[in-house]
């Protein structure tokens, strides 16, 4: 019978199959970061039991931690950090943690160290763990009772959710980027609509991203409703994990790229639903929403309430329906996290503002989703070109994306947001967030309001 | 794990779609390492509100919560949970749940209970339901609903049964797995 990818995935993972119970899943590899797991590794402690495979758990710190060398966690989040080291030391794991070279937002450095690999099962308590499916893993969030019974086991008791190809197919128009592509199939599904599914994106536009432009598709899975989503894995993720950490060297390389040519959707296998989209009618989208299915093309205007929810988040936004989106100006412009602070991200950012100056009455933040990145893209003079332009120049880390550490939005505070929600409150109480591209966010800081990035002077196109 | 058999109580209708994890339990209280005492915190923001549904009179010691649909998504913070299950809640009742949401409403027994929207409606009216897990059936002004929900959560929930303790049973099954793992595949040593 011919599989999909997701089923050979899974098949391939399966420790014990009973009838009336969920597949008993073998877990390759565990990410662990400071804010999900306290509470597990105190229910181990409780219960007598031990981290089964250290060797396969990795953790870093992200979503707590200071972006500026100026500033220090506050209490609860320095003991929530402190209780990650402690956690690690006592069992055994890798942490990345403050002052590490590779420390970084625990999604950005899987990939980037090459601990994510193709046919990997991959978990982590945090819903974007689905980023990793880039690579051609089967990656899902969970909470904080699956990683405790990870951390016990390295196996989980799931059911097998249905199939769901996202095919995208056809050339980007130029100022259209991955953001654009994840924006625009979650304004069609809508945020519930990959719920109880796993995604597999196909296509000749998917085949055409960079990998890390396939990170930021998978990344925001999550933001349609579906726990994990996919890409096949072919020559641009080989070429992407070569030579890394800890990816395979030598004969074993060999033995590995056997393997991995194999995790493809065979001829004829059935998906559940599918889903089809014209990669050529895509625009820069904005969200103009409280979620991220609330948003429209640049071109656009911020719509007539179809809903209470619409209404509602009408409201919170204070925007009136009929607005032109570009006519939206803003406070704060936030470039980062694991949707969009990779080294790829910040060069798109910074073709953008390069000889130019943030508008006088926007405050403009950079932060890097891993030190790496950090290092890799001060070594192209990237920070200068940032910095130069007006911007604040961080260390790695969530920061703003979520706002646990000081990088928040002062109430009635709009922002252009490369990250992935655009939830009441998310980037600090009251404040209001529009989702939107790298170049986009860039285009919109200069401009002090928000703008179509392809009729931006010099990216014309 | 709270086991849940079957609960009678007064409802707290929450008419909304979409209600995230950000509302139910914003960030600034994900920085405690306890597993209690997040009930207080429970939809923070919202509750600054006189008229929200919690705050009202008629609600107050409800213990079950009636809301719309995709409830729980966003974020896969557990603490959502928690702090529905600390401040009272025995089960939540929606059109649809988001997936990692009503996984980890089953882990600590805090009953997601699916039901079509126009029944949830309904219920959102009545002043006191019963969820009867046993049974699969809600029940309000003599009226009976069935839900469903697999076998073995149903289970799992009624016996309030460690599911890590299941799973050190197949410890077999995992140790025979484990000897089929590729010697590609990487592994990480910790630094002590
Ligand atoms: S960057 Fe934002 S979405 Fe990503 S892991 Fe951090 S808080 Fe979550």
């Amino acid at each position: 019978m011919p599989k999909t990818l997701a089923s050979k995935l899974w098949d391939s993972h399966v420790v014990r199959q009973a009838a009336g119970e969920p597949d008993l899943l073998y877990i390759d590899l565990h990410l662990v970061h400071e804010v999900t797991s306290p509470q597990a590794f105190e229910g181990l402690r409780l219960a007598g039991r031990r981290v089964r495979r250290p060797d396969l758990t990795v953790a870093t710190m992200d979503h707590n931690i200071a972006t500026s060398r100026a500033e220090r966690p506050d209490e609860i989040s320095q003991l929530q950090m402190r209780t990650l080291e402690e956690n690690c030391r006592a069992a055994g794991i890798r942490l990345y943690g403050v002052g590490s070279r590779h420390q970084g937002i625990v999604h950005i450095i899987g990939p980037e160290l090459g601990l994510t690999q193709p046919g990997m099962t991959l978990v982590c308590g945090d819903s974007h763990t689905s980023t990793h499916g880039a690579l051609g893993a089967l990656a899902f969030g969970i909470g904080t009772s699956e990683v405790e019974h990870v951390l016990a086991t390295q196996t989980l008791p799931q059911r097998r959710p249905k199939d769901m190809a996202i095919t995208v197919d056809g050339e980007l128009p130029l100022g259209v980027v991955a953001k654009d592509v994840a924006l625009g199939i979650i304004s069609k599904i809508g945020v519930a609509g990959g719920q109880g599914h796993l995604v597999e994106y196909r296509g000749s536009t998917i085949r055409g991203l960079t990998l890390e432009g396939r990170l930021t598709v998978c990344n925001m899975t999550i933001e349609g409703g579906a726990r994990a989503g996919m890409v096949a894995p072919d020559e641009t993720t080989f070429a992407y994990l070569e030579g890394r950490q800890f990816a395979p060297r030598g004969a074993a390389w060999e033995q590995a790229l056997d393997h991995w040519r194999r995790l493809v959707t065979d001829e004829g296998a059935a998906f559940d639903r599918e889903v089809v989209i014209d990669a050529g009618r895509l625009e820069p989208f904005v969200s103009w929403g409280t979620n991220p299915g609330q948003s429209v093309p640049v071109t656009g205007r911020v719509p007539e309430p179809g809903s209470e929810t619409d209404e509602r988040a009408l409201r919170y936004m204070a925007l009136k329906p009929g607005t032109a989106i570009q006519d939206i100006s803003l406070d704060r412009v936030f470039i980062g996290s694991c949707t969009n602070a990779r080294l790829e991200d910040l060069r798109l950012a910074a073709t953008v503002v390069e000889g130019r100056h943030v508008h006088p009455k926007v405050r403009a933040l950079v932060v890097p989703g891993s030190m790496s990145v950090r290092a890799a893209a001060e070594a192209e003079g990237l920070d200068k070109v940032f910095l130069e332009a007006g911007f604040e120049w961080r260390e790695a880390g969530c920061s703003m994306c979520l706002g646990m550490n000081p990088d928040i939005l002062q109430p009635g505070e709009r922002c252009a947001s490369t990250s992935n929600r655009n939830f009441e409150g998310r980037q600090g109480a009251g404040g209001r967030t529009h989702l939107v591209s790298p170049p986009m966010a860039a285009a919109a800081a200069i401009a002090g309001h928000l703008v179509d990035i392809r009729e931006f002077p010099g990216q014309a196109g | 794990m709270t086991p849940f058999v079957k609960h009678s109580g007064r409802v707290a209708p929450l008419d909304k779609a979409d209600v995230d994890t950000d509302q139910i339990i914003p960030k600034q209280f994900l920085k405690r390492i306890e597993r209690s005492g997040f009930g207080e915190f429970l939809f923070f923001d919202w509750r600054k509100d006189p008229d929200f549904v919690l705050n009202r009179p008629e609600y107050q010691g409800a213990s079950i919560l009636v809301t719309g649909p995709n409830f729980g998504c966003g974020s896969s913070r557990e603490h959502a949970p928690w702090a529905i299950q600390d401040y009272g809640f025995r089960a939540v009742i929606a059109p649809s749940f988001s997936d990692i949401f009503r996984t980890n409403c089953l882990k600590i027994g805090l009953l997601p209970v699916q039901l079509p929207e126009a029944t949830v409606r309904e219920l959102m009216r009545a002043d006191e339901v019963t969820v009867d897990l046993d049974r699969l059936v809600v029940s309000a002004d003599g009226v009976e609903h069935r839900f469903e929900i697999d076998e073995f959560s149903r289970v799992n929930i009624m016996e309030g049964l460690d599911e890590i303790g299941l799973t050190e049973r197949r410890e077999d099954a995992i140790t025979a797995f484990e000897s089929t793992r590729p010697d590609w595949m990487p592994t990480v040593k910790g630094m002590r």
